[in-house]
């Protein structure tokens, strides 16, 4: 038998992660990136990874780090999984460092772990404050390594379309787009795997990178696989607030020392040296004294909100909050930060030695993603995913540095499974409907070439980030969810409208923008109408109209299943797989 | 009071084929815009200084941090990231150009792919056994780490090689980048394993002598990797290399 051909879709961590298992396990791999997989989103995670080594004689376990990721997601994950990923953790880590990951050293030559948010423990590998760089880089290697040996082809510059589903619904391969030629084409496949991280830009401006649209995942959703705890959208509380983006400030900042605070005195006008340390208020040390500047991120994310907009304490009347890292010596955070304090630097125009930096939540993250079950495949039988595109390993909310081992680890669980399930695939009937699917593509792109209306793609899509934004991240009420819903509705009959001021066939970014916001549009409303029907108060969901965790109405998944109807994704909730550790309260301001 | 604006000169070409052109813009004025956020703005409402309609600017562009290595480009003729390039900082008109040394795919877009051609020729990776848990990988002393973690900083955005005048087709140099990832697998514990037949990929046309150490990539570097270091250290070991061969006949 010959050897099975997987499609991986996306090259960050988790679908690199996923071609090294497959390639190594004998199988071939087609990887499709819209970008060469080295510059995919996974290089801008700075912080670290987390294992529990226990190389700081604290007494750190791997059942610690997995009550810690448990309770840190206010007891909406699935907990198998989790405790698969926290088991596997130290192993990776050494295999990371296996791969020559420049991990920064203690002196005697081993690991360095530092503290991150919502754990008391030392627990997270870093490799300067570019952690997610050099974790790319390393898998990244490893893929060239099985591409020039043949094992591997890679398709950069190609964007993933649709999975073609044969009579039975089974995926048999997938349409892409080059992205140069414009060209469509099918490509077969035994098992499909995405990998294809984040949905920032359903957002406008996040911290993500300009490929995170969630497009391929919406693609699939309207294909008929399961959307998953959509309405769980991470909003970390130290962003530096930009014209094109929101850069993140990361977590690492915070675990090395870093403290926030505002002047107690609003418009509080004298240099920033000469504001005594009783007028400063340090509000998360004085709200949470075990867990201080590192509460998690949905805890640290409110409390930012409620000083500037409920105790007007904002520098200056603005959105922002001083994140100070002056107090510690420079050496110590050249080595320790260097890279995101250049960032800061970089972009804002001041030292952060100097003056502490000003910074305000952003969207970062998304827990939810596609709907998986234990072998990381989706409800179409040969459809897996991994990484931040699937839902599986973070609850509510995330902690910090939790998620490039999710995306390694689950690239890991993926690619074997796929093979697996390869293996044992039934021949196909026919071409498995790949000139339908071929058809159907080539009919959607004509029609869009062809559109001639009044409304311009990218201002739609301000429309729709200004609307997610506003309704749909730190605090939301049914009202505005309800408003968000319409609007996204609204978007969706002017995107029949819509003015293609580029119509050529050659290299077109805004044809292929296009075509996403569609599928952006779509996913959309699995975040909206998820958090609408959510009336409880976890992790990062958030209703002051209801502002507790309800376990017998809510401790459930939510999947969301595309309808086609103006009334949106169907909504059905899945028991949670509670069976090691029983729910308790989340609170940080006392030991859990 | 009319908003203050920035001028913008974009070099624009359909494709390899047409012929470029120069587009004049005048965008609003925020604070803390980069050339990336004014290109997003031309994309939401494409029309020329002129008022003449056009098409969205075609420009590589991902992380926007400075990090992923996708958006260099020339601006005002020199070679960086477009991410970074705060518009407070240059003089205006500013002026936008793609990179000059690699083949041009449309507008702003080259194609790079020629440096993960090389990474592949110098096999730039550490040969590990297996993804199975083998145990913990080798030690390394903290003053080691501090030399490798630099190198490891490259983010491929090919500023170094636009700027050499070594690089181009007549040399087939392969650039400072691919010298200084020599560098970062041949002093990893285990990668070394590779260290002679990546310095012998290095010996030859194309290789580490076409350097003729103008010394511009390392002034270019946005991630201040210590190439020209990194050029001698690496040149010495491809001699040392070449010496021993010749030897063993």
């Amino acid at each position: 038998m010959a050897a099975p051909k997987i499609i991986v879709i996306g090259g960050g961590l988790a679908g690199l992660s996923a071609v090294i298992k497959i390639a190594e396990a004998g199988g071939n791999v087609d990887l499709f990136s819209i970008v060469p997989v080295k510059r995919s989103h996974s290089v801008c995670a700075q912080g670290g990874i987390n294992a529990a080594k226990n190389l700081k004689g604290e007494g750190d376990t791997t059942w610690q780090h997995f009550d810690d990721t448990i309770y840190g997601g206010d007891f909406l994950a699935n907990q198998t999984p989790v405790k698969g990923m926290c088991e596997a953790a130290p192993g990776i880590i050494d295999l990371l460092d296996r791969m020559g990951v420049p991990f920064n050293r203690t002196p005697e030559g081993l690991l360095d772990f530092r503290r991150f948010g919502g754990t008391l423990y030392n627990r997270t590998a870093f490799a300067g404050a570019t952690t997610g760089q050099q974790l790319l880089y390393a898998l990244d290697e490893q893929v060239r390594r099985y591409e020039s040996e043949g094992r591997v082809r890679k398709f950069e510059g190609w964007e993933f379309l649709s999975a073609i589903l044969d009579s039975k619904g089974v995926a048999r391969g997938i349409t892409a787009m080059n992205l140069r030629t414009m060209e469509l084409q099918a490509f077969p496949a035994d098992a499909i795997l995405l990998a294809t991280g984040g949905v920032g830009a359903l957002f406008g401006k996040s911290t993500n990178s300009v490929v995170c649209t969630g497009s391929a995942q919406s693609a699939i959703f309207q294909q008929g696989a399961y959307y998953a705890n959509g309405e769980f959208i991470q909003v970390h509380p130290t962003c530096i607030p930009g014209e094109d983006k929101l850069r993140l400030m990361s977590e690492s900042a915070r675990g090395e020392g870093g403290r926030v605070w505002v002047p107690r005195q609003s418009g509080d006008k004298r240099p920033i040296p000469q504001i005594p340390a009783a007028d400063r208020w340090y509000f998360l040390e004085e709200w949470y004294p075990k867990y201080g500047n590192l509460v998690p991120r949905d805890v640290a994310t409110r409390a930012i909100h409620k000083v500037v907009y409920e105790h007007h304490l904002g520098i200056d009347g603005q959105p922002m909050v001083y994140l100070d890292l002056t107090h510690i010596d420079r050496e110590t955070l050249d080595r320790k930060l260097g890279g995101i304090l250049e960032i800061y630097e970089k972009f804002v125009g001041v030292d952060p030695h100097l003056e502490p930096m000003k910074i305000f939540p952003g969207m970062h993250y998304t827990m939810g993603g596609l709907w998986v079950d234990n072998d990381q495949m989706t409800n179409v039988p040969g459809i897996f995913a991994a990484g931040e595109c699937e839902y599986q390993y973070h609850g509510a909310n995330r902690l910090g540095a939790n998620s490039l081992l999710s995306c390694i680890y689950g690239g890991f669980h993926a690619g074997p499974n796929a093979m697996t399930y390869a293996k044992s695939l039934a021949a196909q009937e026919g071409d498995g409907g790949a000139a339908a699917e071929l058809a159907r593509q080539t009919e959607i792109n004509s029609t869009l070439m062809k559109s001639d209306g009044t409304e311009n793609p990218f201002r739609l899509w301000r429309e729709l980030g200004s609307t997610m934004t506003k309704h749909a991240t730190v605090i939301r009420y049914n009202k505005g969810l309800q408003e968000a819903d319409e609007k996204i509705v609204e978007l969706l009959d002017r995107y029949n409208k819509i003015n293609l001021s580029d119509r050529s066939q050659w290299a077109n970014t805004s044809f292929a923008f296009t075509r996403q916001l569609k599928n952006m549009l779509e996913l959309s409303r699995c975040v909206v109408r998820g958090a609408l029907l959510r009336d409880e108060s976890r992790g990062a969901h958030y209703k002051p109209d209801f502002p507790e965790r309800i376990d017998e109405q809510f401790l459930k998944t939510t999947k969301a299943a595309f309808t086609g109807s103006p009334d949106g994704p169907r909504i059905e909730y899945e028991a949670v797989d509670t069976q090691f550790i029983k729910p308790r309260p989340r609170r940080y301001d006392a030991a859990k | 009071m009319a908003t203050k604006t920035v001028a913008f000169e974009i070099k624009r070409q359909a494709s390899p084929d047409a012929p470029a052109v120069w587009e004049k813009f005048e965008i609003e004025w925020r604070p803390g815009m980069n050339v990336i956020s004014a290109m997003m703005e031309i994309a939401a409402n494409p029309v020329t200084a002129e008022g003449k309609p056009t098409t969205p600017i075609a420009y590589d562009s991902n992380c926007l941090e400075e990090i992923c290595g996708s958006c260099a480009m020339r601006i005002n003729g020199r070679a960086r990231m477009a991410c970074s390039a705060l518009v407070k900082n240059f003089e205006q008109p500013i002026k936008v150009e793609p990179l000059s040394k690699f083949p041009l795919v449309r507008d702003l877009q080259v194609d790079r792919s020629v440096l993960f051609e090389n990474l592949k020729k110098v096999k730039a990776w550490v040969p590990v056994d297996g993804t199975y848990d083998l145990g913990s990988g080798p030690r390394v002393f903290p003053q080691d780490q501090e030399v490798s973690y630099p190198l490891s900083n490259c983010i491929s955005c090919t500023c170094c090689m636009e700027v050499c005048p070594q690089f181009n087709d007549a040399t087939g140099f392969v650039g400072a980048a691919t010298i200084a990832q020599v560098k970062l697998f041949n002093n990893h514990p285990t990668g070394k394993v590779l260290k002679e037949e990546r310095l012998r990929a290095l010996a030859g046309d194309g290789g580490i002598q076409e350097c003729g150490f103008a010394q511009n990539c390392v002034e270019v570097c946005p991630k201040q990797i210590p190439l020209t270091n990194a050029i001698s250290d690496v040149g010495r070991d491809v001699l040392l290399q070449k010496a021993k061969d010749f030897l063993r006949g």
